[in-house]
């Protein structure tokens, strides 16, 4: 599945020297790279294996100059790979042989706060975490903060309906797009959806955008909800000696109707991993570690915790540690966030996936898991947001070792298989791109599989937007 | 290229934000990532090692802000060193004049400290104002070929007389201040640039190792520890460097002798570069076979002397073994707890500026902050983006005179936002960038510039004062 790399297709164009005089006069000389050099940093993003140079990078400097760009390449029948910070972790931003690269960073503008509306008006190219401290400057929260949030883009956000650590209180970037400005396959520009908390007229299509990794259209502006900031807030770790007890607990917790902001989990071979990284003094032996956080009014964050606390200790935790300042709170919080990175310290591979089940099966999971660990004799370190149900089994291999890739395939299908069986889904929020992609049909079945190709066909007819990804 | 470690790169974006070069220009190949995918494309014989690749190596920063923030553990350190030195090797930024003042300069004056001193005594002379003056005014500075009368201006100020005349081979603490068995013996390092121009920091650095209670071994003579020539793409000289570095010491003999390895608890750097440098002894001399022992006990006992001191006199409070041991002197001069932002009888206020090798490379963060918090009569302030390049990186603002000068334009308006009396910074190099800029702008221009040792040492003479 992984190792061949995207290929243009006969029926594709290569970017000839025509076009890219044509970009070129669009966003400047500057802007548009083509040396070897300058174009090989842009053959991948952060999924492990995927490489293929795109053949052209085009870095638009205004919003007005992407339909320009757009019509440009597909007019020339030439596939366009829009890309944010290329961080994705499914090849959503992994080029074609002699693909356009369209890069996002440069339209970086936080275009308007509105603290009568509360809505922020944002380029694509903002990164992430900028719109929460723009958010922060009136009072405000903008709560999805996916693990790479100091350098992802928000445009890859949407693309990607991208989670975070407070998914389970507060959602995934979809909860959040109010609005969204997107350059279809033709170069024409539309408006999706607007500032009403309320709006029903026609279909609801900004929703059909969101989580459509680049193959319907480039999204040139978002307008995001926010939310007040939360006055107080408290991050607590527990470790357990087992992994049942750890998914018991958060189960339990949820049980007696306590909704945290934040419930991560990692396994021994992450905490390790993330200590080695972070120097934090994590206990090495424990077999899990939940990373919790209530958030809110400071008198509920009160008496929240203190029930977690209870529920913790009812389940068996060896220990719960509440962080005693906001830099340990914040400290721990990053250093769970790099636990996939991190993880790359034990192999020279690391594939990371993304399965996601229904809650109330996930002890069951991370059990299955384990014992597929031991069955196939390969490394996986788990860690995820157990309150999400999302989890990220993450093989530590080798791709030189081509014995131990078998094994790795072996035991990736058999996760995927029970994931499904249990009802679960393939990808929480990477996305499908080029990782996931063979397993597609199999989770959505033949009749809703074939509906999303019609979509696609209705509004990318060559299939020039981001091809290859999600399906063929 | 190293192969295990560009491949150790997952390329997962989290060092792009914290990479000046990238932040400048927004382009992957100046970014940590893009650059190892680079050194991995030339490895997989995708790329060929051309010039624009050694533009691109000389134009990082080598600031190391990419460790740090690289959760995979990649040692970008060792990538940069290789890459440039197959550059290097490859002749591919070659110029005639070029190679001449790299030859000069790495090749003839930082492998001699004999004639870097003799050199630097010229240029103590030629610094005397009425002498610099003289010259220009003669026009006997026109004579000075062009690159050199362009330094010129910029030249670190010579600070004679050298370490060796102002340190003794051995110092012990004087028995008013310690009696009885110093608490370690520990050898100092004095560098070749930190020895000609800021040979008062060797002296304070003794004096506070000293004032902690112990005994300092100091080599006569030493040669550059080769940072410099690791830094530039002369791995080869690097090693040589590193191996004159390890014999100043006796490794067989008499345990008796001051300059026997095993009787030295730890050898101090005080300058972030070197130490960065100093401590990764093991991986430059691995394949040697005389050496590679060596260089791991080495390793082990290179201390940067903030790290050190922290940890041998805490704040006054927490001194390792301080049940044991009696307080130094210098316990009982810092005081107890951190200065408060307006501490009462504070009168100037100091903050630190971290040198990126010494943060980033030596991960020594907290140490000198804490140290400077509890120096008498400072209120520690602090620098917003200590963490980030000043732009003097070595011989950066020689070679990238431009991205330079915007690092540096970064730093003073930060330096300007803390209005610092003292700034404090721990390598010659950031020292002598931050000097130059507060002698050119007159809004800092009564702001020192010092090592955080130069402070300490102070205050311990204040006291024997009062
Ligand atoms: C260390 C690490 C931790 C992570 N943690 C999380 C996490 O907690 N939760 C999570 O959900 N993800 C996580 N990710 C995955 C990744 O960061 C997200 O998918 C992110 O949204 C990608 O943003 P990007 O700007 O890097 O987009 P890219 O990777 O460049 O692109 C991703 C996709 O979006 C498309 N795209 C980008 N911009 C636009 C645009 N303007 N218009 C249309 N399409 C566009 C691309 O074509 C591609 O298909 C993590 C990744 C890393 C490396
Ligand atoms: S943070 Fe480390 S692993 Fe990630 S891209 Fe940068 S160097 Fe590579
Ligand atoms: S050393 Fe500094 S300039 Fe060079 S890649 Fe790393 S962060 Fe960027």
């Amino acid at each position: 599945m992984i190792a061949a790399s995207p290929a243009t297709p006969a029926n594709y164009n290569r970017a000839d020297a025509a076009l890219i005089d044509t970009l070129r006069g669009v966003v400047g000389a500057d802007n548009v790279l083509t040396e070897a050099i300058d174009v090989a940093p842009y053959a991948f993003d952060g999924t492990a294996m995927l490489k293929q140079r795109p053949a052209c990078v085009v870095f638009p400097t205004e919003r007005s100059q992407v339909p320009a760009i757009v019509k440009a390449v597909t007019s020339a029948g030439v596939p366009l790979v829009t890309r944010g910070s290329g961080t994705g972790l499914s090849g959503g931003s992994v080029p074609l042989d002699g693909a356009v690269t369209l890069v996002m960073t440069q339209l970086d503008k936080v275009i308007e706060v509105d603290t009568a509306n509360l809505t922020i008006r944002v380029e694509p190219g903002v990164i992430t975490m900028k719109v929460d401290q723009e958010a922060a400057k009136h009072g405000l929260f903008y709560p999805p903060d996916p693990g790479s949030q100091k350098i992802s883009t928000i445009g890859g956000n949407v693309a990607e309906n991208s989670g975070g650590l407070r998914g389970l209180k507060y959602g995934v970037t979809r909860d959040y797009v109010m609005g969204l400005r997107v350059v279809l396959a033709d170069g024409e520009e539309v408006w999706l959806g607007n500032q009403c908390v309320k709006d029903v007229a026609g279909y609801n299509l900004r929703d059909l955008f969101i989580g459509s990794e680049g193959t319907l259209g480039v999204v040139t502006e978002v307008l995001l909800k926010l939310l007040p900031r939360p006055q107080a807030r408290r991050t607590m770790v527990a470790t357990f000696a087992t992994l049942e007890s750890a998914a018991q607990a958060v189960s339990d917790i949820i049980a007696r109707k306590i909704v945290p902001c934040t419930v991560e989990f990692l396994d021994q071979t992450t905490i390790r991993c993330v200590d080695d990284y972070a120097n934090l003094g994590l206990p090495l032996d424990a077999a899990a570690l939940l990373l919790l956080e209530s958030d809110g009014h400071p008198a509920v964050v009160e008496e929240e915790s203190a029930a977690m606390h209870q529920a913790l200790i009812d389940n068996n935790a060896t220990n719960v540690e509440t962080a005693q300042t906001v830099e340990d709170a914040e400290r721990l919080l990053t250093a769970r966030r790099a636990a996939f990175s991190a993880l790359a310290r034990v192999s020279p591979t690391t594939i990371l996936e993304d399965v996601t089940v229904p809650r109330s099966e996930l002890a069951a999971v991370v059990k299955f898991i384990a014992g597929c660990a031991e069955r196939h004799n390969v490394r996986i370190g788990v860690f995820g947001h157990m309150g999400d149900g999302n989890l990220h089994p993450t093989f530590l291999v080798d791709e030189r070792n081509a014995d131990e890739m078998h094994r790795f395939e072996a035991a990736l299908e058999e996760i995927v298989d029970e994931t499904l069986r249990r009802g679960g889904t393939i990808t929480g929020e990477h996305g499908v791109g080029l990782a996931k992609k063979p397993f597609l049909r199999r989770q959505l079945g033949d009749g809703s599989f074939e509906l999303l190709r019609k979509v696609k066909q209705a509004l990318d007819p060559q299939w020039l937007l981001n091809p290859g990804k999600v399906f063929d | 290229m190293d192969y295990s470690v560009v491949q150790q790169c997952m390329h997962c974006g989290l060092c792009l934000p914290t990479c000046p070069t990238f932040v400048e220009t927004g382009r992957e190949r100046s970014s940590p990532r893009g650059r190892i995918a680079l050194m991995r494309s030339i490895a997989d014989g995708e790329l060929p090692l051309s010039r624009e690749f050694a533009e691109e190596m000389d134009y990082c920063v080598g600031c190391l802000a990419c460790q740090t923030a690289c959760p995979a553990g990649v040692q970008y350190v060792s990538l940069l060193e290789k890459g440039r030195a197959a550059s290097e090797n490859a002749g591919l930024l070659d110029t005639p004049m070029r190679r001449v003042y790299r030859w000069l300069g790495l090749r003839l004056l930082m492998t001699r400290p004999w004639l870097l001193r003799l050199v630097a005594r010229g240029v103590a002379v030629q610094q005397i104002p009425w002498i610099r003056r003289t010259l220009y005014m003669i026009g006997a500075m026109r004579l000075a070929p062009k690159t050199l009368r362009d330094l010129e201006p910029s030249a670190p100020p010579i600070d004679a007389p050298f370490s060796d005349a102002r340190i003794k081979t051995v110092e012990t603490p004087p028995a008013e201040w310690w009696s009885g068995k110093p608490r370690a013996r520990v050898a100092v390092l004095t560098g070749c640039v930190q020895d000609i121009s800021f040979a008062r920091v060797n002296r304070a650095t003794v004096d506070v190792l000293l004032a902690a209670g112990c005994e300092v071994v100091t080599p006569r003579s030493q040669p550059c520890c080769g940072s410099l020539h690791a830094h530039n793409g002369d791995l080869d000289q690097a090693k040589e460097q590193a191996r004159r570095t390890l014999d100043m010491f006796d490794w067989q003999g008499l345990r008796a002798g001051p300059l026997a390895f095993d009787s030295v608890d730890a050898v101090i750097s005080n300058a972030g570069g070197c130490g960065s440098h100093l401590r990764h002894y093991a991986d430059l001399l691995a394949d040697d076979p005389n050496y590679a022992t060596r260089a791991k006990a080495w390793d082990a006992k290179v201390r940067d002397v903030q790290e050190f001191v922290w940890q041998v006199v805490g704040g006054g409070q927490q001194a390792v073994g301080s049940e044991a041991t009696p307080q130094s002197r210098l316990e009982r001069v810092l005081t107890r707890e951190p200065s408060a932002l307006a501490a009462g009888g504070a009168t100037k206020r100091v903050t630190y500026d971290a040198s990126c090798h010494l943060c980033h490379g030596q991960k020594v963060v907290s140490q000198p902050i804490e140290l400077l918090k509890r120096v008498p009569s400072y209120q520690f302030v602090p620098l917003a983006e200590s963490d980030w390049c000043c732009g003097a990186a070595g011989v950066y603002t020689i070679t990238q005179p431009e991205q330079a000068g915007k690092l540096l334009e970064r730093k003073l308006g930060h330096v300007k936002a803390a209005n610092p009396d003292v700034l404090a910074t721990a390598n010659p190099g950031c020292m002598h960038q931050l000097n130059l800029a507060c002698r050119d702008d007159a809004s800092l221009a009564n702001v020192r510039v010092a090592h955080p040792m130069e402070l300490l040492a102070e205050a311990c003479r204040a006291s024997d004062a009062s």
